[in-house]
Order: structure tokens, then sequence, then C-alpha cells
């Protein structure tokens, strides 16, 4: 996205955010999950279908367990997790789950299908497949594994992709387990449901060859293309997953996690450097002001005290509960905490984030952000004397939690403030919708993994590289001639097309409306109607891949014309659906032959004398007049021909 | 190229434009020759074919394999109980080291302890001692002989419990084999498996364990218990009587269920709450009274029956001077007709023949059809409720231990009910009834 739209709709420093991305030695990677359409699970012979709410169901509640010398670097917070006995509950949907799925009976085989799907990916990526698959397992202690490993296995190596700005490497190709689908989480529990788990996924990883944004935006949908031409992988909301790996000179490798849209990637990217410069600002910041390691002691204490009469409902209520309130200062800290590193996204935050997921507490409140939440300028100076603080120069964090949870949440908040003084801590973090990012869990060190000792390796056999040579997917060149040789569109059209994301929307269409419609439409209705009401400044995002079906097909069927595809496009756009489909439909559905004669006819009677006067602008006259009354409901061409029939007719005009 | 590269070494492969760099591993039993397994950086293993690569050895023996002995220790704990865990292989202490992705039948007491740390609060004192390290399809009748005099000797020293590790697939009959040998047991001894390996953290055999700390604490009965889960989920594990526990399915982990007989106990968690569910059961003797009958005799046969079965095999025990065979006869206790003769016959030269049933529920009964009524009277024994495979390890302990039996003496001895191995009366409940909502 650019940075005027940036400016208009989201951040107001987006100004500063103009970047000479290579200047402050941007790079990222991508890693790409997508499930595959394969007819079974991955280890079983379960559907790859996720279930819908109707099906019944029946829960299953496990623990799972976790020793240190078996994950020595695991997500210490999913590891506390699991150590304070969190129980898992599993929704078990049936006939979309066996006992697989349930850890109840060892893996079946590797499912052959999506071996040979993912071979013939990895070939199009000119990636040199393993001789010998050896499954593995990543242990994932959150419980969106039953096993509390996800399974994984390298099927290919190297390769490439060619992009405008260089070549981007191809680091591994991937076959490895779907996760359960998260559906409820609590004090004490977490719920999944099992459909998802064990959907064959390809990853695909490439090398931290990106250097803008926007090229990070395009090898997403470089390598989405392909896989999407596979014809061989899952399609809608959830079905593909894009992991980012950011860095800049100077800052530190951060792994970004879930990004399920392809338009976020730009603004996650665009996000994370401004965090990371911001962050070092901060850092600069500190030791400007000689803010050291000692100054930040784990100091925490309970202030409850102060409260005691407080007039925010926020801890009087809390108080009520039996919630104390504790306080952690940090020195030299004041100003910088309300910093904003991203939209809506201080240091303050980031500092939040690190509390709730160590101490499990609802956030923090610190004192830049002071006076607020009901609490006072008095109460907030209160809690500066009393930990001895310079209001000027340090600032302060509280919680508001029990003493165990207050400890770890404090403790983390300083840990992170510490590092501050160095710089960027190694994070894995959490996409939001919006483009920004928030903590999830350190990054894992040398990855746990052992080998899945239930399935036998598989051996990569001539047989299969045949095999999957059959279904490898066309290269961008080959589907530009198919669209201009086979779906007639003129070359200009295709091109575009196969470099925009609407060439999904589009052969889903051509797919799914065959011979109704000629695919020219389709791509004209995505690449110019669509574009055009975009470019006016319409918001179009109402119109989604269901209503462009609907109409589309009314215009195969002749009960619109497709003329009047624009006029209901835009219409309901502007009233943001508001005026159902099917009534904008009516309003536009063609006019007859008949009644188009009988129209023409009535304006011809009327404007009978001025038309024999002015001959020559005979058809131009009847022309305007009818289509004020027809316009989109008749083909333009169909109107011409039958005006100038009926000019010539009642009145002897010939049109020439 | 490949003969001077050995597991442990780092090495560089260098095929056609890729290399690859990592550290060689055992390969699998499946793998080609010319496959070489490495542990790349990025922690995945892949299989590279060799024949058409150049490897060069970077270090050799960066990682070690090693066979490591049996081990046993003792811990102090801040409990009361005197305890050990003997373990006797099986996927209950498997794991694999992660290093090597060899799997390891071996557990030490600080693995033990990470797993179920609650131990140190139940345990004065806890002996964790390697036995041996055997999958249970390998053990034998010799085996539950040494087995059942060192679980009686620990006993006899004082210990409150033992817990014996043990892989699940023939879990019955060594629990059985302890039942029969082990007279008045003070209190429980319980065994204990696992149908999800330790090393995974969704593994059963850590609240399998656990449970036991309740059975020696508060458990009444001094009986050979089986302890694992009762469902597919974490919430609570009973605890079967070893005589009439059965493996019901190939890999569920609540794969043991009581057969004929109610399990004895129930312990939930995570409140760990001990439940006592069978009201008949035999209760702690006093230390002084037991007694330890540890031999087992190799010649008992187990056989199944089916249609068409060759008679002669009968013939082919009873030429080999086997002592006894338990038949798993159809229903109510049933061999073909053409069976008799052979069965006659093994009567007439001493050997003891007893009919089980293959339904594993419900009991026998040789009186209602004529081949039934044929049968008892060429001399087969019915086996009434009893287990088919407990029937098996009880024969071979009335022959190992008591080898001048007359023919009237032994069958008397095997309808005693020692260990509640009979059931004499079977409610309705005990039958498990299958959804058919779906």
């Amino acid at each position: 996205m650019s940075i005027i739209q940036c400016i208009k709709t989201h951040y107001s420093r987006c100004g500063l955010m103009s970047i000479d991305y290579s200047s402050v030695g941007l790079r990222v990677g991508i890693e790409i999950h997508q499930q595959l359409a394969t007819r079974e699970k991955l280890f079983c012979s379960c559907p790859t279908e996720l279930a819908s709410d109707e099906i019944p169901r029946r829960e299953v509640r496990r623990f799972l367990r976790v020793t240190k010398s078996e994950v020595g670097e695991v997500d210490p917070a999913a590891q506390y997790e699991v150590m304070k006995g969190r129980s898992i509950i599993y929704e078990v949907p049936e006939d979309h789950v066996c006992l697989v799925e349930l850890d109840e009976e060892p893996p079946h085989e590797l499912n052959r299908e999506a071996v040979l799907i993912t071979l013939a990916i990895a070939k199009a990526l000119n990636s040199t497949p393993v001789d010998e698959i050896e499954v593995m397992r990543k242990i994932v202690v959150d419980g969106s594994n039953t096993t509390g490993f996800q399974r994984t296995a390298i099927v290919a190596v190297g390769g490439y992709l060619t992009d405008e700005d260089g070549l981007i490497r191809i680091q591994t190709v991937c076959l490895e387990e779907d996760a359960a689908r998260k559906v409820d989480e609590g004090r004490g529990y977490v719920k999944y449901n099992l459909d998802r788990l064990g959907i064959p996924l390809i990853e695909i990883a490439t090398g931290p060859d990106i250097k803008s944004p926007e090229q990070a935006m395009r090898v997403a949908f470089k390598i989405g293309l392909l896989l999407r031409l596979s014809g061989k992988v899952k399609r809608g909301i959830g079905t593909i997953r894009q992991d980012l790996n950011i860095s800049i000179e100077g800052g530190t490798r951060t792994e970004v996690k879930g990004v399920g849209k392809l338009e976020l990637i730009p603004k996650v990217i665009e996000y994370e450097v401004s965090r990371q410069l911001k962050l070092l600002e901060i850092r600069d910041e500190l030791i400007k002001r000689g803010v050291r390691d000692d100054d930040l002691p784990y100091l925490i204490i309970d202030v409850t005290n102060v409260f005691l009469n407080s007039k925010s409902k926020l801890i009087s209520s809390s108080l009520s509960k039996g919630l104390k309130i504790y306080a952690t200062p940090l020195k030299g800290f004041s100003g910088l905490l309300k910093k904003e590193l991203m939209p809506g996204r201080r240091f303050g935050t980031e500092l939040s984030d690190y509390a709730k997921a160590w101490g499990g507490v609802g956030g923090i409140i610190h004192s830049d952000e002071l006076p607020s939440y009901g609490i006072s300028e008095e109460e907030k100076n209160a809690i500066f004397s009393s930990l001895s603080l310079d209001k000027e120069r340090d600032a302060y964090v509280l919680v508001i939690s029990d003493a165990e949870s207050a400890e770890r949440a404090l403790k983390a908040v300083v840990d992170r403030a510490r590092h501050s003084l160095i710089g960027i801590p190694k994070e894995t973090r959490a996409a939001n919708p919006d483009g920004t990012t928030k903590y999830m869990r350190p990054q894992p060190g040398a990855m746990r993994m052992y080998p899945e000792t239930d399935i036998r390796p598989i051996p990569i056999t001539q047989e299969l590289l045949r095999e999957a040579e059959r279904l490898k997917p066309p290269t961008p060149e080959e589907l530009l001639t198919k669209l201009v040789r086979e779906h007639k569109l003129t070359k200009t059209l295709a091109e575009q097309l196969i470099r925009d994301p609407l060439i999904h929307t589009y052969l889903n269409l051509v797919e799914e409306l065959g011979d109704k419609i000629q695919p020219h439409i389709i791509a004209t209705t995505l690449m110019i109607h669509l574009k055009s009401l975009k470019s006016e400044g319409l918001d179009v995002s109402v119109v989604d891949d269901q209503v462009l079906k609907t109409i589309l097909s009314k215009v195969g069927e002749n009960v619109l014309s497709k003329d009047a595809i624009p006029e209901i496009l835009r219409e309901y756009s502007i009233r943001r659906g508001e005026t159902s489909l099917e009534e904008l439909i009516k309003k536009y559905t063609g006019i007859g032959i008949k009644e188009l004669e009988e129209l023409i006819n009535e304006v011809i009677a009327n404007l009978k004398e001025t038309l024999l006067i002015k001959k020559e602008k005979a058809f131009n006259i009847v022309m305007s007049e009818i289509m004020k009354k027809v316009r989109g409901k008749v083909d333009g061409k169909i109107v011409a021909e039958t005006v100038k029939n009926k000019l010539k007719e009642v009145l002897g005009i010939q049109v020439s | 190229m490949a003969s001077r590269v050995s597991v442990g070494d780092r090495v560089r492969i260098k095929k056609g434009s890729l290399v690859y760099e990592g550290v060689v591993l055992p390969k699998s039993e499946f793998s080609s020759d010319k496959i070489l397994v490495i542990k790349l950086d990025n922690g995945y293993n892949i299989g590279v074919d060799v024949s058409d690569a150049e490897v060069e050895v970077l270090s050799e023996g960066v990682v070690r394999f090693h066979e490591s002995e049996l081990s046993s220790s003792i811990v102090k704990g801040n409990g009361n109980l005197k305890l050990t865990f003997l373990s006797t292989g099986g996927t209950i202490v498997s794991r694999v080291d992660y290093e090597t992705g060899a799997v390891r039948p071996a557990i030490t007491a600080t693995e033990l302890l990470e797993a179920v740390p609650e131990f140190i609060d139940y345990a004065s004192e806890l002996a964790v001692v390697e036995y041996s390290r055997l999958f249970s399809e390998d053990l034998t009748p010799a085996y539950w002989a040494e087995l059942s005099s060192e679980v009686g000797k620990l006993i006899k020293s004082g210990a409150d419990g033992v817990l014996v590790a043990h892989g699940t697939d023939t879990m019955t009959y060594t629990a059985s084999a302890l039942a029969f040998a082990l007279r008045n047991l003070p209190g429980p001894v319980v065994l204990v498996g696992s149908q999800r390996s330790s090393d995974r953290p969704s593994s059963d055999s850590a609240l399998n364990m656990k449970a036991s700390l309740a059975i020696f604490k508060e458990a009444p009965f001094g009986e050979v218990v089986v302890c694992m889960h009762g469902t597919i989920s974490d919430n609570y594990v009973l605890a079967h009587r070893g005589v009439k526990v059965r493996k019901m399915h190939s890999s569920r982990r609540d794969a043991f269920q009581s057969i004929n007989d109610a399990p004895l106990a129930r312990i939930d968690f995570p409140e760990m709450k001990f439940r006592l569910l069978n009201q008949r059961f035999i209760a702690r003797s006093k230390r002084e009274d037991f007694s330890v009958l540890s031999r087992f005799s190799d010649k008992v046969a187990l056989l199944k029956f089916y249609p068409g079965m060759d008679c002669g095999i009968i013939d082919f025990f009873v030429d080999r001077r086997y002592g006894a065979i338990v038949i798993e006869g159809t229903g109510l206790g049933h061999v073909r007709n053409a069976c008799v003769d052979s069965i006659a016959r093994a009567t007439e030269e001493g050997v003891i023949t007893v009919i089980t049933t293959q339904t594993i529920f419900g009991r026998v009964n040789m009186s209602v059809y004529s081949t039934g009524r044929k049968l008892l009277k060429a001399g087969a024994i019915p086996g009434h409720d009893i287990l088919s495979e407990v029937a098996y390890v009880k024969l071979s302990w009335i022959l190992g231990n008591y080898p001048g039996l007359d023919r009237k003496e032994y069958v008397e001895l095997f309808h005693e009910n020692l260990a509640y191995e009979y059931n004499p009366v079977h409610k309705d409940s005990l039958f498990p009834v299958w959804s058919h909502e779906h």
C-alpha cells in the first residue's frame, strides 16, 4: 500500500516511514504454509474438509507433559501453562476425526498423494528432492497437536524463484501436518477442534533475499499462484498462511507468524521496520540518559495502600475481588513508554505483552499513560514518591493481580526493559488483522526435533518423480498462453491478470461458471470495471467472490446484459450491500426485444417532427432518449441496431 | 566412500550442485544401503543417496552411540512408603535419544522423578531398578519365575509397594504369574505400562504411574493390579485385578479393561482421588504370612480353535509330553466333534485339557449342547469364566510348583479361586455396551 494511503487512513507518522529499505538493510524471508487438497489426511484416511457446526461432537480432555530434558528451549510461557496443569479439551466431530488424530492409534503411512503434490510443486520451484524422506517430530506443547509434536519432513531442498528484483532462493520444501483449530480459551483450559489436525500442509521457505515490502508481497503472490496453478491446494480463508522473517541492519531477526492475507504483508514489514527503528531510538535515548542494567532491579512492591480510597472503578472492583496492585520502577524510562512503535502500539504495549504472556495478567498500567483508568494525578504521584522515583525522569509499571502472577508478570517486564538497553530481543510475534504485531514467545533456539519412529522412511523413487512430473503446475508463461489461446483474452489483459491477486478470483470464476459465460467478460469485470470503481475511490470490499459469481451467472443466463455489470457493482458498493443483490439484479434485469421496440416506437412517435427535421441527428436523439431508460438492461449494440431499424421502418430515415 | 563414514561423524556431502552438512545417524531397517541419513543443523533428518556423491568427514564421532549398562539407584523422599520401581522394559520406559534418534528402553531415577515428581512426596525411599530391557512379547515362563522371586525378595525385605513397568502386550500374563506366585501379599503390586511412549508430551505413562502412588497409600487390597487409563481422556486411571484384565485394543490408552469383573479401584485426576469400585477383593495380609511360589513350567500350550482345525495339533502336544493344553473354544466351550478323540487320548496320557471361550466375555458351559457333553466325557476341564491367558499361566504355575499331583488334585487346584481369577457372579453391568447412535 502506498505511503499516501497509509497517512490518510492509518498512521500519523507514515511520512517517517518513507524509508529507503536498501539503506536500512531490510532482509525478509517468507515461509508459506498451504493446505493441500488431498482426498485423505496426511497420516490417516479421514477427509480433509472442516466439520460444520451442525456435526455432532464429543469431547476429550487431556494434559500435556513436558520435562526439561526433553524441551530445553521451548516456549517458556507454554511450558508454564503445562506445568500449571492447564487442561486441553478436544472437540471430536463425528466423521472428521479418527483415533489417529486423537493420538490413540499410530500414524498410518505418509499420504502418497501429498508426497506427489509436494514433489510437483518442488519441481516448479527448481528444488531438488531428497532421496529418502525422514518424518520428524517437532515439539509443540500448546495443545494444538494431540501428540505434543507436529510431524514434519523435508521433501526437497534448494531451488529458486525469479523476481524482477533478483533471484529468490528457496531453502526447503517441507510436508507437514496442520494443527488443530483453537476454538476457545479460558482460565485453566484451552479448547481445540480436531477436524483440521492432520490436513497436509506444504511449507515453502525462501532465503532472506527479499529487500522491500512490495517485493515480499510479490514473492508471496508468485508462490501462491504457483501453488494455486497446481490445482491441488485448498482454497478459502485459513488455507494459506504466511510467516515472515524480518530483519534490518543493526536490528534483530523477528519472526512474524500467521499473516493470513497477502495484502497485509507489506504493512507487516513496514510496521516491523518502524518498530525496530523506534526501539533502536529508545535504546540510544536510554544510553544518552545513562540508564544501566543495575538501575532496573527485580523490585516488586505492593502499592495497594495508595489505592484504598481510589475512585477508579477498575481498581475498586479488582480490590473487592481480593486482587492487589503491584508496582515495579523503571528508572530513567519517563516518556519512553508512550513512544509509539506501530499504530496504536507503544513501547508500553510491548511491556504489556510480556506481562500477559508470562504472568497471565490482563495487562499493565504505566506511568506515562496516567492519569487514566480513573486513577488520579495524586495517586500517580503518590506511587512515584512511594517508589522514591523522580517523576520527571523515571517511570513505573503497575499490575492488578494476585502475588504470584504479579511476580512473573513484572519480572518479565523488567527483563524486557533491560533488553531495551541492548537492542531488540529475538521474538516470535503474531500478526494482528491490521498489520501490527504482538509478542508471542521467544524464538526457539536449535529446534527440538526427533525422528518419528512410527513411520518408515519413504524413498523417492524414479516412479514417484515421473508421476510428480505430471502434476507439475504450469509456469506463468504457460498460464499466459492458456489465457490468450483458450480463454481468448487480449494479451494485455492476460498479462495484467497474471500479475494481479485477482487472478485467483478469475480462475475460480472460470472454473465455477464453466461454459456459462465467456472468460473475457469475467476478466473485464475484474480488471476493468472493478478497478475503475476502485480508482474512483469507491470501497468495493463488499463485492466478494459470491457476489461476482451471482452477477456473472445472471449475465451468462442472459437475464442481465453485460453492460449492467458495472452499474450493479457501482450501486452495490455505494449502498454497501444494504440493497440486496437480488433487488439490484431485478432492477437491471434486461427488457425483451419486443418491449425495446415498443419503447423506440413510442419515442419516435413523440419526437416525429423533430426527427424528420434533424434527420442526420435522429439516431443520436433517439439513442440518448432510449439509453436513459434502458441503460444496463440491454446491450448497447442491440439498442443501436434496433433504433436504426425502427427509424428506417417508421420514418424512412437511413442511418449510415 | 561410505565405508569410512561412521555413525556419529559430522560430514559434508557434495551431490551435483548441492551440498549437505550434518551428523550421520543410524538408519532405519527400511532404508536402502545407498542411503546415508543425516541430521541437518536445522534439526531435520534427510536421507541422501551417496552412491553418486562425494562424502567428506569433517569431524569424527561428534555424537557418541553407546549402550549403557542396566542401572539402579536409590533416592530418599519425604513420604513414608518404601517403594521400588522395577523396570522390565517396554514402551513405558522407551525414550528417543534426541541427538541420535535411537530408541532406548532405559530409565533412571532422575528421568522417573522428572515424569512423576510426586514420588518424592509419597516415598520415604525409592529404589529405581532397571531389571531388564525386554519387549513384553519376548518374555517367557522362565522370566516370570525370575521376576516373581525378585519381587518376592523386595516384599520380604520390607517394600510397601512394588511398581513394575512392563510392556503392555503381555501384561495380563505377567500380572497373572505374579498373582499366583506371590501368596498372601501384604500390599499391592502394581503393573504399569503405557500406550504412548514416555518421551511424548502426550504420554499416558505419568498419569498411570502417579495413580500407583494412591494405590500404595490407600488401597485396602493385597493383590497384583494393572494400572492404566480408564478412558481416552486423562480423567481417571483404573486399577484392574491382574487376573481379570485384558488388553482389548491394539493402541488406545484405555485398552486395558476388566473382563467379567469390575475394576478394583479408580483414581480420579487431577485430584488424585482414590475410590474403591469392587468390594470383592483380597485384603492385605500380614507380612509374615507372605510366601513365594515362583516356579513356572514351559510345558503348557494355548490353542485357539477354528473351524476345520487339524485335531493332530492336540496330538502333537501330547506326543511332545506337554502337561496341559488350554483350548480357546467357541461359544459356551466347544471344539469340533472330530477332536473329541484327541482330547480323550490326552486325558488318557495324563495331559490336562482346559476349555475356555473365544467370546472373552461370559463363561463356559459345556452341559448345554451335546458337543460340550461329549468333551466333558472325554476329560476336558471347563474353564468357567477364566481368561484363556490366565488359564495358561495358572496351569504353568501349577505344573511348576506341584509336579506330583494326581489328576483329581490337579483339577481341584485349577478350579480353586486363588487370586479371584473366577467370578461366580456376572452382573449385567459387566458387559460393555457399544454405542449405536451413529
